[in-house]
């Protein structure tokens, strides 16, 4: 029983950084744009969330606020990276899966040579810590699994319905749908295509930053070349497998983070079981769950991938 | 721009010019209408007609040329200018979000519904409700329009135009995916609102202009050769214009004669790509040398059909036989190899491989065939000397036979399809539209093609939407609709009124 | 369109995204205080001031060029092979494993047969996303990746456990490393003092081959079709899946021949950070190169100088060498949004236009 609560309440906080990644990327997608570099994004938000305390406090406790000031940084760093990126593939119309790779090393990239520079090796930083949620937190068995989190994670879980409103029922969300799915018929109407499309791919980008910078704050409190480790193709990958659905997406990001914490449970349990097997099983998930995931009919992004231009005749 | 409710008395156009790289879409044109009016605006295809109207639309920014509205200079910059000056356009392709329903779809343009974070539907549906009362149109405004008819969708769309203010229509050929019935109930819709609105309706259904408009305006090569009032000119006289000289399209004056079953087509089922079933027990029989015409709307199964037999859908069940050999679920290159020539719906990414150079594509299903390959090389010098050959014996026009093949023009890229397939020497041809889109003289010359092959004994199914091309070229015309065959009837006994009727889905005509 | 402005604008939109390209690393290399000038110059030219230098740089060219080729064959299929640092971590494990089965054998033998081996294991590791993509419509671009995370696990489990040098054991020291394969799997060096092998060679001759396979048979066109447009390809016969998964079965096969290549003629064992990021440079120098053999082998080299540029810059100039990952991803953005510019008709017609217009109005200055 301890065993599964551990595993549990273990599992949520993974989740996290995948749940607010494919958050962002489901928006870039609903938008007609497939961001692979959602990988380097959060590279650099991961990076910068630990610079800024960091340089502040240079280890030592510093106040929170940094911390925050951190997350705010790699957010906005992370929209300015999505609009790089829209430039790429929105203006210049130019093909998205590579360019999504060249984002990926761009930002991969930077954030290693930038993090050489200014902090050199591993340094771990204070971060951000739990905030147990008065009362609630006290529940026996919920309240350690649902109200015993860091601030960030409340934050991403309210994220979700937040953004189902967003995509579902606010005159952006329905802009952004129509322009990722018949972007002549949203141009025909006075939709100005390819601004929507930029504003999806900050907002994706935003996301992406701030889930990159969860993992260096709150998550792993520190920073480190592999520290996102494909959590941003896994977030990717969520999106197909969450049929570009907030809910879906969730529990798609859960499925992947409860693997997770299993992997580690299973270490914790000392079962002799190679390391290098359990690391691997959430990239084997992904290739699972991509290969049993039927595509939706109707109901999807058609015109992904697909740059728009009015002038091209068909 | 600020949005006006005032009536447009009067727009006008002067001296438009708009280019394409390597074309001139629309050559110095001028064309007035005054409230009330209907204009006809008539043309071949790729007469310009479209661009112009995408130009009054702010789609597309003139490179020369002027629009008034009301004597008063307007520029649109977006589709947005244009709305705000009560102009609206239902487009050729319907231009709804196919996943959204019919108030999303209109809410899109409808900006006084978006307040903010919230998008008010409530507003939306009063003003479809307004709007649908007032015009006596039928909309189910919560329907996703992927559940709607193509005849449902083009309601939908003229109530998104009116709903979103619209006081003056321009309609982008609207009746042709329509039965002749509903193009019918569309003309007479529109006559009834020709009372408060104006509008520019662009066909080449010569009757359709006859009916609806009062004043007609005719396109050729971008520009303007005809103004004047449409009663004072009959259908023949305009179709003279619209050309630029008497064409008289070849017939087909051979005997119909059967020859033996070449391709048989028993209880055939298959799906769409959505999932619902296409063809539904279709079955229809082809000779030897005799030409089918298979007429019908677009969207009852032509496509999959024609997927079927080549071997590019799966069949759920029933029989092909080809002479005498059931190709059912054999793979392309199998149906290829038993002799069946197709020219795709889609000649610009079926029919060639346009980033591969003419000579490329006409290798493209003989690549391993003796004739051009040798111990798995390319056989360069045959490659060039076929291409060569066929260049000049269809008459292509291109600089070379190196071009990439989608450079071409869409006549040019249809000879090139034409010339594979017909050199294949193929035993039985399908050909989907093979002319829609193209001007009169490439029309002129793939007819004749192909009435020479049913002529040397090759069976041809011919797909098609245009009535004039079936009953012109097909010896038997088999009517298709929601996957099965109507009905069959030799061509001297189908009229267009005949198979308009079959085409709407009702079974037994003789009776009516 | 007149062809001297054609060709001009070519030319000024390629030496324009070169331009961006720097321009952008610069920003980043003054935001960690470097001479942008120097640094620049550092990577170019350093490398080719001494024998060690030049051949170091053609060392890395052989790895490059293997990758790019076969990322080449499945880019122009259609299918867009990320995966080739796994791939080539499999087969560095299959050409290790022969060679540590049978050590014995002569290097006439041994050598083809490892290499062979190397082979295999990249191209089975490439037939998983090529069947992932072909039969179940898989993203190639998200299984190939997770497969270069699946692969790097299995390359530390089999370096850390089965493969483990005997002398780790007893020392203790814990490298993951095999030991020291047999001498009989060497590739010979060419040049005494230096490291090149004659592993370039085998590089060479496979260009040859690529251009050979996919502009002169039949098997070639048939996979250019179906990578140039997939539906005109299964309407004209062709096998698109079949021909999808040979495309990246061959792509696999050349990321694992590099590794083997890699092992025998540098290493010598298989060792951590073989890989070292050839999977990903070789993207970037397949898109260099045109995606044809004749730009790729030029492009190799580049990347060579710039991968052993970056690794003196940290020495030199003080900049960390992860600068050449910034780089690379810069210049495939670049390439990318410059083949769409060029590519585009509309934007050189307008650009001409104005072109054309300003030198009127300054020739009618000119009179005037």
């Amino acid at each position: 029983m301890t065993f599964i609560l551990n595993f549990l309440s273990l599992g949520i906080p993974f989740s996290v950084a995948l749940l607010i990644a494919s958050l962002g990327e489901m928006f870039n997608q609903r938008a007609g744009i497939f961001n692979l570099g959602c990988e380097g994004i959060m590279a650099m938000g991961a990076f910068l969330g630990m610079l800024i305390p960091y340089s502040i406090g240079r280890g030592a406790d510093v106040p929170g606020i940094y911390n925050y000031l951190g997350l705010l940084v790699a957010t906005g760093v992370g929209a300015l990276l999505g609009l790089f990126f829209a430039m790429v593939v929105v203006t210049f119309r130019a093909p998205q899966g590579i360019a999504g790779i060249g984002l990926q090393m761009f930002g991969v990239g930077t954030a290693g040579t930038l993090f050489r520079h200014f902090v050199g090796g591993t340094q771990s930083i204070p971060g951000i810590n739990r905030a147990p949620i008065p009362f609630l937190a006290d529940i026996p068995v919920l309240g350690p699994l649902f109200f015993n989190h860091n601030p960030l994670v409340y934050v991403a879980f309210f994220l979700v319905p937040i953004a189902w409103y967003v995509l579902f029922k606010t005159p952006w969300g329905l802009r952004v749908r129509a322009v990722g799915t018949h972007p002549r018929a949203a141009d025909s109407i006075g939709i100005q295509v390819n601004k929507v499309r930029f504003q999806a791919l900050a907002l994706g980008g935003a996301l992406a930053g701030l889930a990159g910078a969860y993992l260096s704050l709150c998550q792993a409190k520190m920073f480190s070349d592999e520290i996102i480790a494909g959590r941003g193709f896994i977030a990717v990958a969520l999106v197909y497998f969450g049929h570009w659905n907030p809910v879906k997406i969730m529990g798609g990001a859960l499925l992947f983070s409860l693997a997770q914490a299993l992997q580690l449970a299973i270490q914790g349990l000392g079962i002799d079981f190679p390391y290098e097997f359990l690391v691997m099983l959430p990239y084997v998930l992904v290739i699972l769950v991509l290969t049993l995931s039927r595509k939706a009919q109707h109901m999807g992004p058609t015109a992904l991938g697909k740059p728009f231009n009015r002038e091209m005749r068909t | 721009m600020e949005h006006t409710t005032r009536t447009i008395n009067s727009l006008r156009v002067e001296h438009i010019t708009k280019r394409f790289p390597g074309v001139l879409a629309c050559d110095d044109i001028s064309l007035s209408i005054g409230k009330g009016e209907v204009l006809a605006l008539v043309g071949e295809n790729g007469a310009g007609k479209t661009t112009l109207m995408n130009v009054l639309m702010g789609l597309y920014h003139p490179d020369e040329g002027k629009i008034f509205i009301n004597d008063e200079e307007v520029h649109f910059k977006s589709p947005n200018d244009a709305f705000a000056c009560g102009i609206g356009m239902v487009h050729q392709q319907y231009m709804l979000v196919p996943n959204m329903t019919v108030l999303e779809n209109i809410a899109l343009g409808y900006k006084q519904a978006w307040k903010g974070l919230k998008l008010d539907l409530a507003l939306v549906r009063r003003q479809v409700k307004d709007v649908i009362g007032k015009y006596g149109l039928t909309v189910d405004p919560d329907a996703y329009i992927w559940q709607l008819s193509v005849g449902e969708q083009q309601r939908v769309e003229l109530v998104k135009t009116l709903c979103l203010g619209a006081r003056f229509l321009i309609l982008d050929e609207p009746t042709s995916a329509l039965t002749p019935q509903e193009t019918d109930e569309l003309i007479v819709l529109l006559k009834r609102m020709a009372g408060e609105l104006s509008i520019i309706f662009i066909s080449h259904k010569l009757q359709e202009v006859k009916d609806l408009s009062s004043k007609v305006a005719i396109l050729r090569h971008g520009k303007v050769v005809f103004q004047g009032t449409t009663s004072d000119h009959s259908s023949s006289d305009i179709a003279a214009l619209m050309t630029g000289h008497e064409v008289v399209l070849p017939h087909n004056t051979g005997e119909a004669c059967c020859l033996g079953p070449m391709l048989q087509l028993k209880n055939l089922k298959a799906r769409s790509d959505r999932g619902f079933l296409a063809l539904d027990d279709l079955s229809l029989y082809v000779c030897k040398g005799e030409i089918v015409g298979l007429a019908g709307v677009s969207g009852n199964g032509q496509r999959e059909l024609a997927e079927v037999i080549n071997g590019l859908r799966h069949v759920e069940s029933g029989q092909i036989l080809f002479d005498g050999q059931d190709i059912a679920n054999f793979t392309p290159a199998q149906v290829i190899d038993a002799g069946m020539g197709y020219i795709p719906e889609e000649r610009n990414t079926e029919g060639i491989v346009p980033s591969f150079s003419m000579k490329e594509n006409f290798i493209l299903k003989d690549s391993t065939s003796s004739q051009f390959n040798r111990h798995a090389f390319l056989n360069n010098k045959e490659i060039d000397r076929n291409a060569n050959e066929l260049r000049e014996k269809f008459d292509i026009r291109s600089p070379n036979i190196e071009v990439a093949a989608g450079s071409l023009s869409g006549g040019n890229i249809q000879k090139v399809i034409l010339a594979r397939e017909i050199s294949r020497n193929p035993k039985f041809l399908i050909a989907v539209y093979p002319t829609r889109g193209l001007d009169m003289g490439a029309a002129e010359f793939i007819h004749k093609q192909l009435l020479q092959k049913r002529n040397e004994g090759v069976g041809i199914l011919l797909i098609s939407e245009e009535l004039d091309e079936i009953t012109n070229l097909s010896d038997q015309v088999a009517v298709i609709f929601k996957g099965k065959i109507q009905k069959v009837l030799p061509s001297s006994k189908a009229s267009r009124r005949r198979l308009g009727i079959l085409m709407a889905g009702v079974k037994d005509d003789e009776e009516i | 369109m007149t062809k001297r402005f054609n060709t001009g604008y070519k030319i000024t939109v390629i030496i324009l995204s070169i331009l961006v390209a720097m321009l952008i690393g610069a920003v980043i290399l003054i935001a960690i205080g470097a001479d942008v000038l120097k640094t620049y110059l550092v990577i170019l030219t350093e490398p080719l001031k001494n024998k060690i230098g030049i051949t170091e740089v053609l060392l890395r060219m052989i790895p490059l060029t293997i990758v790019a080729l076969g990322i080449t064959v499945a880019y122009r299929s259609g299918i867009i092979n990320i995966g080739a640092e796994g791939q080539m971590a499999i087969g560095i494990l299959a050409t290790t494993a022969i060679a540590l089965l049978f050590p014995n054998l002569p290097s006439y033998v041994l050598i083809p047969f490892a290499i062979l081996a190397g082979a295999l294991g990249g191209a089975f590791w490439g037939f998983i996303p090529g069947f992932l993509k072909a039969k179940l419509e898989v993203s190639e671009l998200l299984s190939t990746v997770m497969l270069n995370y699946i692969a790097a696990q299995l390359y530390t489990f089999f370096l850390r456990g089965p493969m483990l040098d005997p002398a780790e054991l007893t020392m203790g020291s814990g490298t993951p490393q095999s030991m020291r394969l047999t001498r009989n799997l060497d590739l010979t060096r060419l040049i005494p003092g230096t490291r090149l092998h004659s592993g370039i060679f085998i590089a060479i001759a496979l260009a040859l081959l690529i251009y050979l396979l996919l502009w002169k048979t039949s098997y070639g066109f048939k996979m250019r079709a179906a990578g140039a447009q997939e539906r005109a390809a299964r309407y004209g016969g062709i096998n698109v899946p079949k021909y999808l998964i040979i495309a990246m079965v061959i792509s696999g096969a050349f990321a694992g021949m590099a590794g083997a290549i890699e092992i025998a003629g540098v290493h010598r064992r298989a060792i951590e950070g073989v890989t070292s990021g050839y999977g990903f440079s070789g993207i970037v120098v397949a898109l260099f190169g045109g995606l044809h053999p004749a730009g790729i082998l030029p492009a190799a080299f580049f990347f060579g100088l710039l991968l052993y540029g970056a690794d003196m810059t940290q020495r030199l100039v003080g900049v960390p060498a992860n600068m050449v990952q910034v780089l690379q991803g810069v210049i495939i953005l670049v390439i990318v949004s410059s083949k769409m510019i060029l590519a585009n008709p509309y934007l050189q017609q307008r650009v001409e236009t104005k072109w054309l217009a300003l030198t009127k109005q300054s020739r009618k200055e000119v009179q005037a």
